[in-house]
């Protein structure tokens, strides 16, 4: 038997260690990472093929489409980033360790903001060269809005994730719970990558980033505190 | 060393607990004394599992009190789960990770100080040493059961609670399990088990609670 007793450790250390075990499995499987990669390509070659040759309705929408494909692919990443706990009930063997549930809640929201901002990074080339478009204002703040709005779907799908996780019908019910509540955030994310894509002479571009900085605010803030009620019996 | 304590190992007072319209645990009172052993009996299905569940904190009751070394399994959670650890059907074992890196991952959070050291010393201690950077995808049942025990050691619980331990294992893996929990008794770990295997369960445990439909019965 070990022979040091186990000690309380703080809320940030608790975070490092769940998050790099997060990002060990994903490294190891990889599985997450080529899946969400893949759908979200499919999702954009879908819209270009849906809207046909017209070039000029792709390069106005971009925006819009990007972070659609996005969102859609977040649903698988945040429905497999808690399969991964339900196998052999490891969340108990978490929360028994025992670990702050608040650091369960920021390890796993920051894992998928991660993985959603490298998916980000992946789509922008692919975009430029479907749908024509090309940066016009700033790399450094396509950046700042590809990790704003990857931290505002991240938040909240990780709550919900959490919440559809032991149901039955969680392929659906995650979607269902996600969308309408990250309607707000989504809208400000493609008004802003718009911006990046299309110019911004009225200067609007910080409004909806600052927008968007405040619902992430929200949601990390409702997260962090209903958390711990969500995964506790 | 574990700390002694004077309270009871654990009480339950007038405990049930439901799961939608059936009852698993009606209205159990019960105390252990510190220092012994308790064996659970019963039949599928009687409570056994819920009551160890219950004990480790994955669970709440859906009326009454538990407590356990004195405190409240409900109100002082974190205290609680510091000191018990449960050896569950589930293995809490992350399939995709070696069976090194799944007990590091837990001798993190525990704080030690060491933590792939603290790892690799209950591997050695379960005899899995030769397979630690295996995924545990590639384990039999009865290794995965060996290294959700070295969970548990890792761990150095005050109250080991130990849900049908010799499941899965074979018969030199029994007496190992034997051994251990023995270890755990002279080193002043409570153990709760819960087995079918009562002839067992007598030589290891000085209390026995039978159950029976979630109450407490003569055995």
């Amino acid at each position: 038997m070990s022979t040091s007793r186990p000690r309380p450790i703080g809320l940030l250390t608790a975070t490092l260690a769940l998050l790099r075990k997060d990002l060990l499995i994903e490294w190891r499987t990889r599985a997450r990472l080529n899946a969400i990669i893949f759908f979200a390509l499919a999702t954009l070659l879908m819209f270009s093929f849906a809207l046909g040759p017209d070039t000029k309705l792709l390069e106005k929408n971009a925006g819009g489409y990007f972070w659609l494909a996005i969102l859609f692919a977040s649903v698988l990443a945040l429905g497999e980033s808690f399969r991964v706990e339900s196998e052999n009930a490891c969340m108990d063997g978490i929360r028994l360790a025992p670990a702050d549930a608040r650091a369960i809640f920021l390890s796993k929201a920051l894992g998928n903001t991660l993985l959603l901002t490298a998916l980000g990074v992946l789509l922008v080339p692919v975009m430029v060269a479907l749908y024509g478009v090309r940066i016009v204002t700033s790399v450094v703040d396509l950046g700042l809005i590809l990790l704003l709005g990857s931290l505002a779907l991240s938040a909240p799908g990780t709550v919900y994730a959490a919440i559809s996780s032991n149901a039955r019908a969680r392929d659906v019910l995650l979607p269902l719970l996600l969308f309408p509540l990250v309607i707000p955030a989504l809208l400000s994310a493609a008004k802003a990558t718009t911006l990046v894509l299309q110019g911004d002479p009225m200067r609007q571009f910080d409004s909806w980033a600052g927008l968007l900085g405040g619902f992430n605010l929200i949601y990390w803030g409702v997260g962090f505190l209903l958390f711990p009620r969500i995964i506790e019996d | 060393m574990p700390p002694l304590s004077a309270a009871p190992a654990l009480a339950l007072h007038d405990v049930s607990k439901r799961y939608g319209r059936r009852w698993a645990l009606a209205r159990l009172t019960y105390a252990l004394p510190a220092g012994r052993s308790l064996l659970l009996t019963g039949h599928n299905g009687s409570g056994k599992t819920t009551l160890l569940r219950l004990l480790a904190t994955a669970l709440s009751p859906t009326a009454g009190r538990v407590e356990v070394l004195g405190r409240d399994a409900v109100m002082e959670r974190d205290a609680v789960r510091r000191d018990v650890a449960l050896l569950s059907h589930a293995s809490f074992l992350y399939e995709d990770l070696t069976a090194h890196q799944n007990l590091t991952v837990l001798a993190r959070l525990l704080g030690l100080p060491s933590p792939a050291d603290a790892a690799s010393a209950e591997l050695t201690r379960v005899g899995l040493d030769r397979r630690s950077d295996s995924p545990v995808r590639s384990f039999s049942a009865g290794m995965r059961k060996r290294l959700a025990i070295a969970r548990l050691l890792l761990k150095a619980p005050t109250i080991a609670l130990l849900d049908e331990p010799f499941g899965e294992l074979d018969p030199a893996g029994i007496r190992d399990m034997e051994a251990i929990i023995a270890e755990l008794k002279g080193s002043g770990v409570t153990v709760i088990l819960a087995t079918h295997l009562i002839e067992q369960g007598l030589t290891l445990c000085e209390e026995r609670l039978h159950l029976q439909e979630g109450r407490a019965v003569a055995a």
